[in-house]
């Protein structure tokens, strides 16, 4: 793999380290193996957990002995749902829909299982291993019901239920509907349909998941290793379920080995293993096995749409109408439902369309449940919005890039409010698209394209113009606070620490954070550090999710570093002998208005506060600031994305060529950094273009288990990248910055379906369903007579 | 993934591999590069109770090529096979196919025999074997045996290597660079899904053809071989040989590929392989 990356942008003012690639402060321990994970946490006296799992997707649990295991020596205990149930509370869902129906989601299952992996009975021994053989030891009599798999199915009468006693398969409908959707189709030259599946992913983060608990008895209190996005969510979930106060219960999490929103979320493990440790006064810990991970973290994605359209014939599209079914697996997880609803939401695209209409339909089925995974509804949306593009150019015989244009709006009507009310902040959709063509060379494209046509070769080029919703979000959208906060404390010595709630894990904010920090104060990078992910450090916070920790967490740091300039002038006035309001500061500098040669520093006046000896009258000793950052709308970051591929028409294999993408996620911090989630994402992207699928058989058994049979992109899947951007600020925060950790995987899976579709349209083929695989691009041109 | 309890010897000689075999019967395991071994055990589908690392023995850990015949010792890893200067000249097949197995550690760890003796479906090693006639020689607690490549591969994992046995070593013909393996991997896993071991011998108009990845175990695709015998291998004649790649075949279905298209794959990866091997001569 190669990319090109233009230059960044030359900043002329004083500003030093923001639009700076820089590496990142994270990497040289990661790379040396000398970062903390849960399971490099050593705890004196620990115990292992491992837990009995179902291996049925639906069944009825008669009986359970584990009388054999509670002998097997090490072993210290087995709790089955019997023992633990009552008190390690249920496991919430922070997004429930009104009229929703959701079972009881208790840590282990009760008298019943509901799909492969489900938690039956947790065994804890001395070692690991001898937790392991006590597994085999514990016997469950199972009785097998059959499975509820097929989405579909399960909303027809008679089906069989996941959950009996909610009387139906439907765990939520939700609708959403703006402007006049059948005037819009009456005033419509042309309907057509289309349906759309995205297909169910696994998002095997290359650190599965684990944790660790120690109780405290002289404090009663309880410390949580844990490796997830959220340890402030958790802090507010977890002590009721497990009957501690919040004080009570500090929430650490240490390095992360990728979260993707598969750690974004509340587990039964943790709340069993806090209490365990309470419960058997002794440390203990958890680590997730990669088929463990693959087989009860969530999934994402599998959603299946049935979409209307109604066209003009000059390429303007009116309204879109259309029925998503969400298989969401047997229960909801965190944020479960809220994740079609974004699908919903941000179905039009950067499109200025008349009408939508979305109805969405959350199905119970006999598996994993489905919950935020990298994009979280918006991959969905974007696919169908740009499949639909590519279907109304395809239709009327125009150009794509034609089509797009013609819908999009201009960069003068920002703030810009869609159809489906949200107000996307700023943008200029048009100069992405410019911009991407020409990285992309695009009339040598299209000339490769006739000329490998002519040679009979499947060869095709894809679009995608994306817009999606990031820095999520206004407390009145999200359920439980969507600000973010942040602190910042000058030192004795003058050195800065800055501690955001935010809780990057991975995504390089220790080093963006600081370069925020370094500019706004006017000091050395190397002045500074970043703490995070502990909830006893950052007190609060709302997490790493829906790219929100630069734009929410970053403006929070700001804006505390503002509040200690602010009080510094005060006795940098009273230093200098004159009136705060002279007081100037400048590249770390305070000094009178005129007389600049005289100024004083932060070490000095650091020094100066905590010494406390010539503080001025009413001035509080200290240097430290905290700010909530409440933002007043989310971001809307957009882009454009090309690719070329082509087809083998025998064995039906997809190889990408080249792969452009210019992003626009408002102002860049560190274009490193977004350079890195841009290739990550798209990476993942077209892991879920052309190979990844969580498969489960008819019988609720899961066939996508481990390494072996779940494909995920490796180096050699990589294409050459020509990577750009465009800089539209945000008017929504004082950084100007979006977000773009979701970027590459909304922007890239349309991009690479459309060029598929496009290499194969010359046999006839207009749809074909994600992924594509060889099998399936090789029976679609088989259906279509396509020879050897 | 932790394996469950088991005790560990290395045996210094092949006979005292062979001892501790007799001695711990159906209890022990051989361990070569532990790349098929080891996963099998962490997922505790395999448990054995001794495990007997041979992998240390120097006999076994070799490449030698003695009138005609070269002669592998079981323990050679992939990579030493990949990277032989003899055999790059003497059996360049053997090169090229060891080049398409996992990645760089399993390669340095895998052994040729240990696969062998594994007879994954899915390996690549078997259909080179077959299709270069390779003979297996196995050592018993009375002596050694030699199998023919064609009744090593029993079944789906099973060779002919009895409990108690050991491969020692693997012999093939020196042969001409008219030979080509392709692969059409399975995704996730990096196996054949279809892979094609294709020796040409443009001077007696014969060719060898052997499958893997397609059936329960790999086979030498006769349709496509006869088809070929005596005629000149031409671009057409390549092509019609390699539709009958998998005649009288009942390949495997899975999520990866349906048996069809297994079938199918076949036939190209034939082609591919007749014709990659006809374009080196
Ligand atoms: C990630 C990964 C990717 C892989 N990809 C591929 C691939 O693309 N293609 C492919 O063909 N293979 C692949 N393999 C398998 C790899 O080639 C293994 O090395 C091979 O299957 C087994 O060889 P080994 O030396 O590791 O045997 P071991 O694992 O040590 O042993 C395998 C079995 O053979 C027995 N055995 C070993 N040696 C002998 C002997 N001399 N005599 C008698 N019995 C013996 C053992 O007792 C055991 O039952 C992959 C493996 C991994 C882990």
């Amino acid at each position: 793999m190669s990319t090109t990356t233009e230059k960044p942008p030359v900043t002329k003012s004083t500003q030093k380290y923001i639009g700076r690639a820089m590496k990142r402060v994270e990497d040289p321990r990661l790379l040396k193996g000398v970062g903390t994970y849960v399971d490099d946490v050593q705890l004196a006296g620990v115990v292992h957990a491992e837990f009995v799992r179902s291996p049925h997707a639906n069944a009825s649990i008669k009986s359970i002995n584990t009388d054999a295991a509670k002998k097997l020596p090490g072993v210290i205990g087995v709790f089955t749902g019997a023992d633990i149930n009552e008190k390690a509370g249920t496991i919430p869902c922070a997004s429930p829909l009104p009229g929703g129906k959701s079972p009881v989601h208790t840590v282990l299952a009760g008298s019943r299982v509901y799909f492969v992996g489900h938690p039956v009975a947790v065994v804890v021994a001395k070692t690991r291993a001898i937790a392991r053989d006590a597994l085999e030891l514990v016997e469950v009599d199972y009785e097998p019901i059959p499975a509820v798999i097929d989405p579909e199915k399960a909303l027809e009468k008679g089906s069989a239920l996941t959950h009996p006693e909610l009387g139906t398969n439907v765990a939520f409908t939700w609708g959403l509907a703006g402007g006049d959707v059948d005037a819009a189709f009456k005033e419509a030259d042309r309907v057509f349909k289309l349906r759309i599946l995205h297909q169910r992913v696994t998002p095997m983060a290359i650190e599965p998941r684990g944790c660790a608990a120690s109780w405290h008895s002289g404090e009663s209190s309880l410390t949580l290793w844990t490796s997830t996005q959220i340890p402030h969510l958790i802090r507010t979930l977890l002590p009721g379920m497990i009957g501690i106060p919040e004080n009570k219960l500090r929430v650490v999490t240490p390095e992360v080995g990728g979260g993707f929103g598969s750690k974004l979320n509340l587990y039964s493990e943790e709340a069993v293993v806090s209490h365990l440790a309470m419960r058997l006064n002794r440390p203990t810990k958890w680590i997730e096995g990669r088929r463990e991970n693959a087989a009860v973290t969530i999934h994402g994605r599998d959603q299946i749409g049935d979409h209307e359209v109604a066209i003009k014939n000059d390429g303007t599209v009116l309204a879109i109408r259309s029925n998503i079914i969400a298989d969401i697996g047997s229960y909801l997880q965190l944020l479960t439902p809220a994740i079609p609803t974004l699908t919903g939401l941000m179905i039009g695209g950067c499109y200025k369309l008349k009408a939508v209409k979305v109805d969405i339909t959350g199905v119970h089925t006999n598996k994993m449940s489905a919950d935020a995974y990298r994009g979280a509804g918006r991959p969905e949306a974007t696919y169908i919005i740009e499949r639909v593009m590519d279907y109304v150019a395809d239709e009327l015989g125009l150009d794509p890039i034609e089509v797009r244009l013609k819908n999009m709006p201009q960069s003068g009507e920002f703030p810009f409010t869609t159809i489906t009310g949200l107000q996307y902040d700023s943008g200029n959709y048009q100069a992405a698209l410019e911009k991407a063509k020409e990285l992309a060379q695009w009339p040598r494209l299209l000339k490769e394209r006739e000329n490998a046509r002519a040679e009979g070769r499947l060869f095709g080029i894809g679009l995608s113009t994306y817009v999606e919703i990031c820095a999520l979000g206004p407390s009145k959208i999200m359920a439980a606070g969507g600000w973010e906060w942040g602190c910042v404390r000058i030192e004795i010595s003058g050195k800065v620490t800055v501690i955001t709630g935010a809780t990057p894990h991975g995504q390089g904010q220790e080093t963006s954070f600081a370069q925020i920090a370094a500019d706004r104060l006017g000091i050395p990078i190397e002045d500074i550090v970043v703490l995070r992910g502990d909830t006893a450090t950052a007190h609060f916070g709302r997490d790493t999710y829906g790219s929100r920790a630069t734009a929410l967490g970053g403006t929070a740091i700001a804006m505390s570093i503002d509040k200690i300039i602010e009080k510094t002038k005060t006795l940098a006035a009273a230093l200098l002998e004159a009136a705060p309001a002279d007081i100037e500061f400048a590249e770390g500098k305070f000094f009178v208005r005129g007389s600049e040669a005289k100024s004083i520093g932060w070490g000095q006046l650091a020094s100066e506060a905590y010494v406390a000896k010539n503080l001025p009258p009413g001035f509080e000793p200290g240097l430290e600031a905290s700010s909530f950052f409440e933002p007043p709308n989310c971001t809307f970051p957009f882009g454009t994305h090309i690719c070329a591929v082509e087809v083998d028409r025998d064995t039906g294999q997809v190889k990408i060529l080249k792969y452009t993408a210019v992003d626009d996620c408002g102002k860049q911090v560190n274009p490193l950094l977004i350079e890195g989630q841009v290739q990550g994402g798209i990476a993942q992207s077209l892991g879920a273009a052309l190979m990844e699928r969580t498969v489960y058989d008819e019988n609720g058994q899961l066939l996508t288990g481990e390494f072996m049979d779940y494909a995920i992109p490796r180096a050699l899947d990589i294409p050459e990248y020509a990577l750009g951007s465009t800089e539209t600020p945000s008017p929504s925060n004082l950084l100007g910055v979006k977000g773009v950790g979701e970027a590459g995987t909304i922007g890239a899976t349309p991009c690479i379906g459309n060029a598929v579709i496009d290499a194969l349209s010359p046999l006839g083929i207009r749809h074909v369903d994600l992924p594509f695989t060889p099998e399936r691009v090789w029976r679609a041109i088989q259906e279509k007579g396509g020879t050897l | 993934m932790i394996p469950a309890a088991f005790d560990y010897v290395r045996a210094s000689s092949l006979n005292e591999a062979l001892d501790l075999l007799a001695k711990h019967g159906d209890d022990a395991k051989i361990l070569a590069g532990g790349h098929s071994l080891i996963p099998a055990m962490k997922l505790r589908l395999s448990q054995p109770k001794v495990v007997i690392d041979i992998s240390r023995i120097a006999d076994l850990h070799s490449v030698n090529q003695q009138n005609g015949k070269i002669a592998i010792g079981a323990l050679t890893t992939h990579y030493e096979i990949e990277s032989s200067d003899l055999l790059k000249r003497a059996c360049p097949l053997l090169p090229e196919v060891a080049g398409s197995i996992g990645d760089v550690q399993v390669r340095n760890k895998g052994t040729v025999g240990g696969s062998c003796v594994h007879a994954d479906p899915a390996g690549d090693w078997p259909a080179a074997m077959l299709a270069l006639d390779a003979e297996f020689e196995i050592a018993g607690p009375n002596g050694s045996r030699t199998v023919a490549a064609n009744d090593f591969f029993v079944d789906i994992l099973t060779s002919a290597v009895e409990p108690g046995e050991i491969l020692k070593f693997i012999h093939v013909p020196a042969t001409a660079n008219t030979a080509a393996y392709v692969k059409f991997a399975q995704k996730a896993s990096g196996f054949a899904i279809a892979g094609v071991a294709a020796v040409v011998d443009k001077t007696k108009k014969e060719v060898a053809v052997a499958v893997t990845g397609v059936a329960a175990k790999a086979y030498r695709a006769s349709g496509t071989e006869s088809s070929l015998r005596g005629v000149e291998p031409t671009a057409d004649s390549i092509a019609t040989a390699a539709e009958k790649a998998a005649d009288g075949i009942d390949p495997l279905s899975d999520i990866h590929a349906s048996a069809d298209f297994r079938a199918h794959l076949a036939r190209v990866q034939a082609k591919r392989a007749l014709w990659a091997a006809v374009s080196r001569g």
